[in-house]
């Protein structure tokens, strides 16, 4: 509307035009109401004021009318909560052909990494009229992702990935808030969404790269000495990893769960919480060495998995003396060749 | 109303010195007591909203610094929520009231009446001490990790403050139960209570199993501050939401807690001043019972886009909406009490019509809030402070004038001065409206809440938004002015000066010390207006 | 001169606002099972939030768990039923008015609830000693079993045993006081209505230790 008066918010996503439709409706079922109630007061209260009206005239009350007026309201919020879970249904429902971006919150910014390696902060560069699911994991309290103009908020909580998606319709730069407080610069945790055309997005991202976040989670995976243990070769003293993301996965204590992004993210800073069943507990725990940025970068390579890697390159796949520590088995015999199992 | 049947001794001269209020078990005395302790709380946490509104006329924060202003609204919920409007109605006017309703010289446990009102204080003290060493900046409603891990601030001096104030809830709840269970006048059967007496046993229900989980909660927070266990910490295997989910379960019933009492006080308003029974007394009555136990399913609400499941959120909005219902039967009941009514305006009523008027708005804005679609958008945005503003002051503190003016003459033997009551109740409708309505607005567009600096498109609202806060100020102030002034000056009451049915009208203004010379009897009906003589009042 | 102030001097221990003995001792029990009411909702809130994280961890507060003495805790059930048994005696005394009767078997119960608290104090010294106790000191070295999620189970052990010790603590105040009334005659067949309720709210500790004890000592043991 006004520059200087805003009445309402900019409608830039698929889900904007939906929940202002709710909102209208409810402005008009809660403005009819409203002045209903306002007038019969105003009515009854001049009709059979005291000088015009001295008497007056007990009425115990009206069965009838009373389930009247406990009907009707009943019916219509039933409507509306009708109404308000469907849209709440699309909300939560991410499409699977979404572009994925990942991001972290942290006091007092938002950090945003693209599939292809591009990082922002504060600033998220998105496609318009495409599906785009954002996760989002906190490092350290509560923060809420919240874009007016998309109709979309989602709280981001720490050591739990969350995802939200939108779609948005119009091009432009709309504001980014965090909407829950988080701290001294809660409201100065302000980033802002570009939406822009599928070519300029496309130029965006190739003057942005820097190689992709499974290309970067693939050196981490063997700077942490990960595929020390997960690997395919007789070496092997880790699950399987290829394919992982969305398979059933059975545990040691006979429960079963489909793996995602917060299994693989519990996996790796509190791997005896969950153990695969026909394994042992051997792996260590990397929390507080990896950080919430490398953590993206590790899920989502695993998640890109489709063969679990060959300790093939003696020379690249030396574990660091760290690995060796930590984990005396892993000693790469001297001048052993390596044996590739059949398959 | 020239007869003026002015008592010689009252509960108020009955006893003079220091020691005689603060030892007493005379439950009119302790209402007193509260409201002395309540007020004062009341300018603290209206300090609080002043300095806030003041940041807010400026889109950058420059009056204060972030973490300055994060502790003005984190300060300003704690009184006003815990120190203000969780006891007003019930600890003022019920402590005052309850016992003279049922005919009972007073109630079932004095001493621990009085207990309940130096644990207000304890509890007050205690938290002012961590405002006055520094400050409390989680908010009022101490989300974790941050309020366990992360905040540099008293919160635990805040919480034992917050815990030690519920105990002082939960013991009026107990006293007001078991008077109304156990202490009614020989004829009162509970179909023949005043609604005054059946809001505040649903809210003393809500008082009594409520405030003890979040006195756990709080407890808990304590110890994972102090011996940084991990329940609540995510980084330690814990789980930040439990901790909301614990914090709602009260919190949500709370707000009843604060609205029920209020509609009672309506109740009494809407009758006196219409001179007949409210419309659907029944009904009534069992929306306020129905309220306190719908408003103990619906703590999810508050949650929506925390992290809870889609099937728990579709089962909390459906619940909310149910809970929409009794009160809307309640307005709908008040305003058919009007109608072939004879109706006065004095400033009780008008009190009484603001209320309607704000918490229809403020319950209607709660059919927005409840459903899924729009809470995405408007949680944690200006849209609910707006909302939860009409029924708390729009709602509440009205009320709460309203029923002060009404028994006024009743508490002190004056009345108050008609002219400067109306007035007062004008400006505050107005500034209020010019306060909250503005924030309706401003959340839609998208501004959060706590927040400190905003964009400057929303300057215009916020200038509007706080220019009402200063007529709101003005409104509030005024009658603190003119109730001193009645205290000396004012026209003497006779016992009934309202012509009001109700045992508390067939006992001196001020009452005696034991409040009745004989123990009533009750063999009408409630509201039994036909019954009585007119009015002796002019509208 | 109120109807009431003639009835003072008739009946002892009737308090002023009070209609006669029936209404009051009504309202004093009343009172007192409402505030069970509260009792029961606050440790209901802790106990759901262990519940709710014991589903979420629940290898590591079964280990946790295993790391309590089962012998230990059924001794201290057995005492804290027997003295809830003693005090059952305690209050029938009173009903019949046996000052003596009621003395003895308060100073029973009380030394039962004392004999509980030694014996938790004991175990909590041990968890000391095992660095059981969460906070720096804390060890827990298991294979399969992640220390933090045994923490969090000592964690919750430590705060609802420690709250359950605060409400004995309380009681056996209140069990001194009723001992002190009942040795200054003040406890009689006719006005005992102090004792019952001072009993029930005695009963209702020892029945949170009962869901206590399951609770936590008793997750999947495996023997």
């Amino acid at each position: 509307m006004w520059d200087n008066l805003p009445l309402f918010p900019a409608q830039a996503s698929t889900l904007a035009s939906r929940t202002d439709a709710l909102l209208f409706f409810l402005l008009a079922v809660t403005s009819f109401f409203t002045v209903l109630i306002f007038l019969m007061i105003l009515f009854f209260a001049i009709k059979y004021r005291r000088s015009r009206h001295p008497k007056a005239v007990p009425i115990e009350g009206n069965n009838a009318l009373e389930l009247i007026w406990s009907f009707i309201p009943l019916m219509i919020a039933l409507v509306i909560f009708v109404w308000g879970a469907s849209v709440y249904f699309s909300y939560a429902s991410v499409p699977k052909d979404s572009l994925q971006i990942y991001g972290v919150a942290k006091q007092w910014m938002w950090k945003f990494q693209h599939a292809d390696g591009q990082r922002e902060i504060n600033q998220l560069h998105v496609p318009v009229g495409r599906n785009v699911a954002v996760t989002l994991i906190s490092q350290d309290v509560i923060h809420s992702f919240f874009v007016p103009a998309f109709r979309v908020k989602m709280d981001v909580l720490p050591n739990r990935y969350r995802t939200t998606w939108f779609n948005a319709t119009r091009t432009g730069t709309y504001h980014l808030f965090c909407a829950e407080y988080c701290g001294t610069s809660h409201s100065g945790m302000i980033g802002e969404v570009v939406v822009m055309e599928p070519g300029d997005y496309e130029r965006w991202l190739t003057q942005n790269g820097e190689g992709s976040l499974a290309s970067s989670g693939e050196k981490l995976f063997r700077h942490y000495g990960c595929i020390s243990c997960h690997r395919a070769d007789t070496g092997q003293r880790g699950p399987d990893l290829a394919g992982l993301y969305g398979k059933q996965v059975f545990l040691s204590d006979g429960r079963s769960l489909i793996a995602d992004e917060n299994y693989i993210r519990e996996s790796i800073v509190d791997p005896k919480a969950k153990i695969v069943a026909g394994f042992q507990a051997i792996m260590p725990t990397f929390q507080g060495q990896v950080t919430e940025d490398e953590m993206t970068e590790l899920v989502a390579y695993i998640k890109s998995l489709k063969r679990m890697p060959l300790n093939v390159n003696p020379d690249a796949d030396i574990p660091s003396p760290e690995m060796r520590r930590r984990n005396p088995e892993v000693q790469p015999a001297p001048g052993e060749p390596i044996k590739v199992p059949n398959r | 109303m020239n007869n003026v049947d002015q008592p010689r001794e009252h509960y108020l001269n009955a006893d003079y010195g220091i020691k005689s209020w603060l030892l007493t078990t005379d439950h009119k005395r302790i209402g007193i007591l509260y409201l002395l302790l309540i007020t004062f709380f009341f300018f603290i946490g209206g300090a609080f909203a002043t300095v806030i509104r003041l940041e807010l006329i400026t889109p950058a924060g420059d009056l204060l610094t972030s973490d300055t202003y994060n502790k003005m609204f984190t300060m300003h919920g704690i009184m006003m929520v815990f120190f203000f409007l969780i006891p007003s109605v019930p600890a003022v006017l019920g402590n005052f009231l309850v016992p003279l309703m049922v005919g009972a010289k007073d109630l079932a446990f004095p001493k621990i009446n009085l207990l309940s009102w130096y644990l207000l204080l304890i509890g007050g003290l205690i938290t002012l001490y961590s405002i006055i060493a520094g400050g409390v900046d989680t908010g009022w409603t101490f989300y974790t990790p941050f309020s366990t891990t992360f905040s540099n601030t008293h919160v635990i001096g805040a919480a034992v403050g917050i815990l030690i104030a519920g105990f002082s809830s939960i013991f009026t709840g107990l006293n007001f139960i078991v008077t109304i269970h156990r202490m009614r006048a020989p004829g009162l059967t509970w179909f023949r209570l005043p609604l005054f007496l059946w809001s505040n046993y649903a809210a003393a229900i809500i008082m009594v199993l409520g405030t003890p989980v979040v006195a756990v909660t709080l407890v808990l927070v304590a110890l994972e501050r102090v011996l940084h266990i991990g329940i609540f910490n995510p980084a330690l295997g814990g789980d930040p939401v439990l901790f909301q989910h614990m914090f709602w379960f009260y919190s949500h019933p709370a707000v009843y807690i604060m609205v029920l009492p209020a509609m009672g006080v309506v109740s009494e308003l809407i009758s006196v001043f219409s001179r007949k029974s409210v419309f659907g007394y029944k009904f009534v009555a069992f929306a306020s019972v129905a309220i306190a136990v719908f408003g103990f399913l619906v703590w999810g609400h508050h949650m929506f886009v925390a992290g809870i499941s889609v099937y728990s959120a579709l089962v909390f909005s459906l619940l909310s909406y149910l809970v929409a219902v009794p009160s809307a039967v309640k307005v709908f009941n008040w305003t058919a009490t009007l109608y072939k009514g004879s109706i006065s305006y004095r400033t009780p009523m008008l009190y009484a019509f603001g209320f309607i008027g704000l918490f229809t708005m403020g319950g209607l804005t709660g059919l927005f809030t409840a459903a899924l679609g729009i809470d995405v958008h408007i949680t944690d945005t200006y849209f609910v402070v707006a909302h939860f503003h009409y029924i708390m002051v729009g709602g509440t503190v009205m009320a709460y004038l309203g029923g002060m003016h009404y028994w006024w003459p009743k508490i002190t033997g004056r009345m108050y001065p008609e002219g400067w009551a109306r007035l007062s109740a004008l400006v505050i409708f107005l500034g209020f409206n010019l306060t909250f309505f503005p924030q309706f607005v401003l959340g839609y567009v998208g501004m959060p809440r706590r927040y400190h600096a905003y964009p400057p498109e929303f300057q215009v609202l916020n200038v509007m938004s706080s220019a009402g806060a200063s007529i709101l100020a003005v409104g509030y102030v005024l009658p603190m002015v003119y109730f001193l002034w009645s205290l000396r000056y004012g026209k003497h009451a006779g016992p009934n000066p309202w012509g009001a049915t109700g045992l508390e009208w067939q006992t001196t203004s001020p009452p005696p010390t034991h409040n009745f010379h004989e123990t009533p009897t009750v063999t009408r009906e409630p509201y039994d207006y036909e019954a009585l003589p007119e009015g002796g009042f002019d509208a | 001169m109120t109807h009431n102030e003639s009835s003072v001097l008739q009946v002892p221990n009737l308090q002023s606002h009070f209609g006669d003995m029936a209404q009051q001792k009504e309202s004093a029990s009343f009172g007192m099972w409402l505030f069970l009411v509260t009792e029961i909702m606050f440790f209901g809130g802790v106990f759901c939030a262990y519940l709710v994280a014991r589903l979420q961890h629940f290898t590591g507060f079964a280990a946790g768990s295993n790391h309590l003495d089962v012998v230990v805790g059924a001794i201290n059930t057995a005492v804290l039923l027997t003295s809830s048994f003693t005090m059952v005696m305690a209050v029938h005394s009173a009903q019949v008015g046996r000052r003596r009767s009621i003395i003895f078997f308060l100073i029973l119960t009380l030394l039962f609830g004392s004999a509980f608290l030694g014996i938790k104090g004991y175990e909590w010294h041990d968890h000391w000693e095992k660095h059981e106790v969460p906070g720096p000191a804390f060890h827990f070295d298991e294979p399969n079993i992640a220390a933090s999620n045994a923490q969090l189970f000592f964690s919750f052990y430590f705060a609802m045993t420690g709250l359950h010790a605060l409400h004995m603590v309380i009681g056996a105040g209140l069990l001194i006081w009723m001992i002190i009334k009942a040795y200054g005659g003040g406890i009689t067949a006719d006005y005992h209505s102090p004792v019952e309720n001072v009993g029930l709210y005695w009963h209702f500790v020892d029945i949170v230790w009962i869901f206590l004890f399951p609770l936590l000592y008793l997750i999947s043991r495996k023997h």
